[in-house]
């Protein structure tokens, strides 16, 4: 097994060409990538890509069954979660039902043999920073899921660890209470200066709170970025539709000149302008994206040119609306617009329109 | 009124609750009033009310014997059925192996088999490994129809608990055997207390089992056999009533505990 890189004291974590199979099913794919000492990372994907997975592996409920995983610059495969500080924040919250609040916070300090009376008193301490100390003798049942969550969160914190590891927590809370909570784990993060790793679905969550995301994929890292990276860059077309927040054109590409490359796609040639240093021959496959904030809509007999499409809906989205149409081959474009510019355009559904964008608009997706 | 109610199915439930009260409870309470009646035969008009039956199996060695023989087994039996049907329950909780179903179904096969061939297999294999007779072949015996009862109600039990429960327990630093201690069995609590109570009852009340293996360490059923193979007495009545007692006891108790597990675990 070749190290692809060297651990350094910024790295906290890192996966070395790790492979999880249960049985034949692969559940996570060769994979490697660091995580660094104070970030918050989150971990996105839809259900089974093998975040969840990942996450275990990390936590010592799983093992991997091909590479190393290394923790604080330990290899730590094989090592019992027990004998690990990677203290987990379940989706479940998997609190203790028959312990107090306070009891469940001090679980972790009683399964290390600390002292009845210092137990208490750490408990304590992190009962007061979640705000939820006046709750300390109430049972379980008797709180709120917001205030199980606290209590979820000083449980798993109470023995101060280096890194926390977070499944989907927020997942059964209100919308409006997941919102205050994603302020709260944001903070939480930022004050203890320990790093955050935060498997979710939610693409708002992600991208609200992380450093940097891991997008997943059917056991693949697909990519790993900030989200302003990923966002505005993805790097293929699955990330692209995964955001779901621009339009992918698939072509050959069948010119290059210096930094103008053509692409031939079904609504004619386009001009784009490739970042980094792609290795593409002319004849290959392309796509590049478009998000939906840079398209213009003119009427189709302007002479604007473009491509026709047909507007077939319209959604709105608070001071924008967001509207789709259908080209003659039956793919679906997404415009974002103003409600005073489509007012200004006489839009109504149903009518053809020309979709035109700047070639600067165009990002080269590097791998197809 | 509610017009959700189909008047067939609230008779038939009806009928069904008299029936249950007329065939069940009405010969116990029946036996509970001959055993305070003064009459030698149990006969209606009844006789004068009378404690005599109660005081006769008070003063009656034989009587305190069976019961104590019973108390003694009946108690060893709870426990080690408890014990037995936990490892059960949490072996099938825990662990996937290959065969499971068939270990399951061996798990759970004691009560379904037929008390007499129980208790004929029961002599056989004893007395060849020179257990029989003795009240420790009461305990084995009973130990091994009882776990069952015990299993079930633990299985139950841990199948209402979240699955990242005991995998949180290990995240936060428990070994497996600290998790046992700490997670497992105060969650199972309730149960293990209900499964206490049932497999004592099951015990107490066991004869067929009981009269093949005890020898001359008989359990109050066996006892109350020989009585009445000797001679019809109103004593049966005052012991039948006393042994009833004490089981519906036990059986409240562990419903009671069954029923609300969150209430009663702290």
């Amino acid at each position: 097994m070749i190290m692809t890189s060297t651990i350094t004291s910024d790295t906290i974590v890192k996966f070395d060409s790790v492979i999880k199979k249960f049985g034949a099913f692969v559940a996570v794919e060769e994979t490697s990538f660091d995580i660094r000492r104070g970030e918050f990372l989150a971990i996105m994907g839809s259900s089974g890509c093998g975040k969840t997975t990942t996450l275990r592996m990390l936590a010592g409920l799983e093992d991997p069954t091909e590479g190393n995983i290394y923790l604080d610059g330990e290899r730590v495969n094989g090592k019992a979660t027990w004998d690990r500080d990677t203290p987990m924040v379940w989706q479940s919250l998997a609190l203790f039902p028959f312990l107090t609040v306070q009891e469940n916070v001090e679980f972790s300090l009683k399964m290390r043999g600390v002292g009845k009376k210092e137990r208490a008193e750490r408990a304590r301490i992190w009962l007061e920073k979640m705000q939820i100390l006046e709750f300390a003798d109430r049972n379980i049942s008797q709180l709120s899921g917001g205030q199980r969550q606290r209590v979820a969160l000083a449980r798993a914190l109470v023995t101060e660890p280096k890194i926390l590891l977070l499944d989907e927590p927020l997942s059964a809370l209100d919308a409006h209470l997941k919102v205050r909570m994603q302020a709260v784990l944001s903070n939480l993060q930022k004050d203890l200066g320990i790093t955050f790793v935060y498997v979710t679905h939610s693409m708002s969550e992600a991208f609200s709170m992380a450093d940097r995301v891991i997008i997943m994929s059917r056991g693949k890292v697909e990519q790993i970025g900030t989200p302003q990276e990923i966002y505005h860059k993805p790097k293929n077309t699955f990330v692209a539709e995964f955001l779901g927040s621009a339009n992918i054109f698939n072509g050959t590409l069948s010119d290059v000149a210096g930094n103008n490359w053509t692409i031939d796609t079904d609504y004619g040639s386009y001009i784009v302008h490739p970042e980094g240093d792609l290795a593409k021959q002319t004849g290959e496959a392309l796509s590049f994206i478009v998000s939906a904030e840079n398209i213009r809509i003119s009427d189709a007999s302007s002479s604007a040119g473009g491509i026709i499409a047909r507007a077939i809906g319209e959604e709105f989205v608070g001071a924008s609306a967001t509207v789709y149409f259908e080209t003659a081959i039956g793919q679906e474009i997404k415009v974002q617009k103003s409600h005073h510019e489509l007012a200004a355009l006489n839009f109504a559904t149903g009518k053809d329109y020309a979709l035109t964008w700047d070639s600067a608009a165009c990002y080269v997706l590097p791998q197809s | 009124m509610n017009t959700n109610k189909n008047p067939l199915i609230e008779t038939s439930l009806r009928l069904h609750l008299v029936a249950c009260i007329a065939f069940i409870f009405l010969p116990i309470l029946g036996s509970f009033a001959f055993s305070l009646n003064s009459d030698r035969f149990p006969s209606i008009p009844l006789g004068a009310f009378s404690t005599e039956w109660y005081r006769l199996i008070w003063e009656d060695p034989f009587v305190w014997v069976g019961f104590f023989n019973t108390v003694k087994v009946g108690l060893v039996v709870a426990l080690i059925a408890t014990i037995l049907g936990f490892g059960g329950a949490y072996t099938d909780y825990r662990f996937r192996f290959f065969g499971k179903n068939v270990y399951l179904a061996l798990a759970l096969l004691p009560p379904t088999i037929p008390v007499v061939i129980m208790g004929l297999a029961m002599l056989a294999f004893l007395s060849r490994v020179n257990l029989s007779g003795h009240a420790v072949s009461v305990i084995i015996a009973h130990g091994v129809m009882c776990s069952p009862f015990a299993m079930a109600i633990i299985r139950l039990r841990l199948s209402q608990m979240d699955p990242d429960l005991e995998a949180a327990s290990w995240n936060l630093g428990g070994s497996e055997w600290a998790t046992l201690r700490h997670v497992i069995i105060p969650f199972c609590r309730p149960a293990l207390l209900a499964a206490l109570f049932i497999t004592m009852a099951v015990s107490f009340d066991e004869f067929a089992v009981a009269w093949f293996v005890s020898g001359l360490n008989e359990t109050l059923p066996v006892k109350i056999l020989g009585f009445l193979q000797g001679q019809v007495s109103p004593r049966i009545n005052a012991i039948g009533s006393l042994a009833f007692l004490s089981s519906i006891i036990l059986i409240i108790f562990a419903q009671m505990l069954m029923r609300n597990p969150t209430r009663t675990s702290k």
